[in-house]
């Protein structure tokens, strides 16, 4: 079976690394802490915002690619009975 | 005494295709498989002769017609491809049915580059298509509408080894073991309770036990018995009860750890009663407890959670492997098996960067509480499907892997050379070797046979039987010294 081919076919995306513009954020989670306790408390809320900043911008970079009229699209999709 | 282990998965893809009013899946699967431009082309037939889905793994046969294309179908409808994968049109869906691989980390590797083979054609379909339509595909399993399609495990097994003691100590584990291995669906169908959030994509659409059925009254054990190699030494068990998974963590535990039950019960050294009363009620019921704490009933009258149930199976695997030598990849799968089920016992959302169905639903949980939704949103089924897109830059799976959300087993490269590589210790090498280096000339494949048309000579077909054999250390020397198929055959036949 022939297919006529499109000539320009654009390059695939990344899949695991992380392009530039889309930074990871530094991973939360303090195992192996060499902090001194005292500073315990401001570490605890500088992590606390520090995960929230993280789920805001990946909530975003969610909701950005998030299919438009989500409701007509779920309910157009209908498959077959497969196996 | 156990076998090696062999282990492969068929993956059932949803498709559609936005903007097209007159969408038709057939026609978009046969577009899609053959838009595929990756592998030398060659009109290659997939050899039915060798298959009978008919035979029952109980010992009997069962009536039915055998499926044999015409041969201009077939052609159009079958691709065999030089990472020794078959890419194919099944019923109403695109299938990709990775190469056999001896160990679960190469499993990832391999069912990983079927995503990215689909991925490579979709794009290459949606081209051919006319301006506005694109063509979507989704690694998933059900419409939520009451239509689902499957995931496939298979794993070579000793012919020696009963299928009444396989039955008894499958169905507890396979009925559990979706605690670590469910890929997450909202809401539920098949006249299933009604409920937010479960844990399988699949469990809802289990009806009986054993049986040969995979499309009406779905059983959680197949029976199939179709083993695709020498048959007097083994069978191929079918596990049709799984999810398709996207994070590699996941199906790197759920075929790790289901190849060495398997181990372990053709070496008898399952030896717990952990029979359920109703494994048909038990696989719903915990697909449908998010907090992984139900207690189901066993048919001794005794209660257990599935974590328990598999705690339970996790010691014999313990001391059965303790007790004997094992391959490098048993003890790091018996360690995140352990980990896994201790998190489950503590906090499953502990797991929200390991297991599907916790990945999906902590992203649902963070999505609503941002947007103020709740789980009858239509953006919440939206972010349940769009987990499961192929696209890289769509699919919410990706997004996650990207921003380091989804622990990952193997590297991009190694995925990426699997594409048109075929695993180097089983059959599949010989397979795709043979279609790499003579394309033209191969005239049809199936798992265990591979025939050649060389000019005006008979179509000869080379019997595969032993899936370890034809790996590059058996048969490269050989392929190296056969410049063509003629060369081949008399070097064979030496």
């Amino acid at each position: 079976m022939q297919f006529i081919r499109n000539e320009k076919r654009e390059e695939l995306p990344l899949y695991g690394a992380a392009d530039s513009s889309q930074k990871q954020k530094p991973k939360e989670g303090g195992e192996g802490d060499s902090e001194a306790q005292a500073d315990g408390t401001q570490k605890m809320a500088k992590k606390g915002e520090e995960l929230k900043e993280d789920m805001d911008s990946l909530v975003d970079e969610i909701d950005a690619v998030l299919e438009e009229n989500a409701e007509e699209f779920v309910k157009n999709y209908v498959q077959r009975g497969g196996e | 005494m156990a076998i090696a282990s062999i282990m492969g998965t068929e993956i059932e893809y949803g498709i559609m295709v936005k903007n097209d009013p007159d969408f038709d899946p057939i026609s978009s699967c046969v577009l899609l498989v053959n838009a595929y431009s990756e592998d030398p082309a060659g009109e290659i037939l997939w050899d039915y002769d060798q298959e009978n889905p008919l035979a029952d793994a109980r010992g009997f046969q069962v009536d039915g017609e055998k499926y044999t294309p015409n041969q201009q179908e077939n052609i159009a409808r079958n691709k065999t491809l030089i990472n020794g994968a078959r890419y194919y049109v099944d019923h109403a869906h695109p299938e990709y049915s990775c190469p056999e691989v001896t160990n679960p980390r190469d499993l990832v590797i391999h069912e990983k580059a079927g995503e990215r083979i689909v991925e490579i054609s979709r794009r290459e379909a949606t081209a051919l298509l006319p301006a506005g339509a694109t063509m979507l595909v989704y690694k998933n399993n059900s419409d939520r509408k009451g239509n689902s399609y499957g995931s496939h495990e298979n794993y070579l097994m000793d012919r020696r080894t009963s299928f009444k003691q396989i039955v008894e100590y499958l169905l507890p584990f396979l009925t559990t073991r979706q605690i670590y291995s469910g890929a997450g669906k909202v809401g539920s169908e098949n006249r299933s309770h009604p409920c937010d959030y479960q844990i399988s994509q699949r469990a809802d659409f289990f009806e009986t036990e054993v049986a040969l059925d995979t499309m009406v009254k779905r059983p959680i054990i197949n029976t199939r018995d179709e083993p695709h190699a020498d048959r007097e030494k083994y069978r191929r068990l079918h596990v049709i009860v799984g999810d398709s998974n996207m994070s590699e963590y996941t199906i790197y535990l759920r075929n790790g750890v289901t190849a060495i039950v398997l181990r372990m019960i053709e070496d008898g050294a399952i030896h717990k009663d952990l029979v359920l009363r109703d494994p048909v009620k038990a696989i719903k019921q915990v697909s449908h407890d998010v907090s992984c704490k139900l207690e189901l009933q066993l048919d001794n009258g005794k209660k257990m959670t599935a974590v328990q149930i598999q705690a339970e199976l996790l010691d014999l695997a313990l001391s059965y492997t303790a007790s004997r030598g094992n391959p490098p990849w048993v003890s790091d799968v018996l360690d995140k098996w352990a980990d896994a089920l201790e998190r489950l016992e503590r906090d499953p959302m502990e797991l929200c960067e390991k297991i599907d169905w916790v990945i999906k639903k902590s992203m649902i949980d963070r999505f609503m509480e941002r947007k103020g939704l709740d789980m009858q949103s239509p953006q919440v089924s939206m972010l349940d499907l769009q987990y499961h897109d192929t696209r890289p830059d769509k699919g919410l799976y990706y997004v996650l892997e990207r921003q380091g959300k989804a622990v990952r087993i193997v590297t991009d490269e190694e995925i990426t050379a699997a594409i048109h590589t075929p695993p180097a210790d089983t059959r599949a090498y010989f397979r795709g070797e043979c279609l790499r280096r003579y394309p033209a000339q191969v005239f049809g494949v199936n798992w265990d046979s591979i025939s050649f048309a060389d000019g005006d000579e008979p179509v000869q077909r080379i019997m595969m039987a032993e899936p370890l054999k034809g790996s590059r250390s058996h048969v490269e020397e050989l392929l190296d010294r056969s410049p063509s198929v003629e060369d081949l055959m008399a070097n064979l036949k030496v």
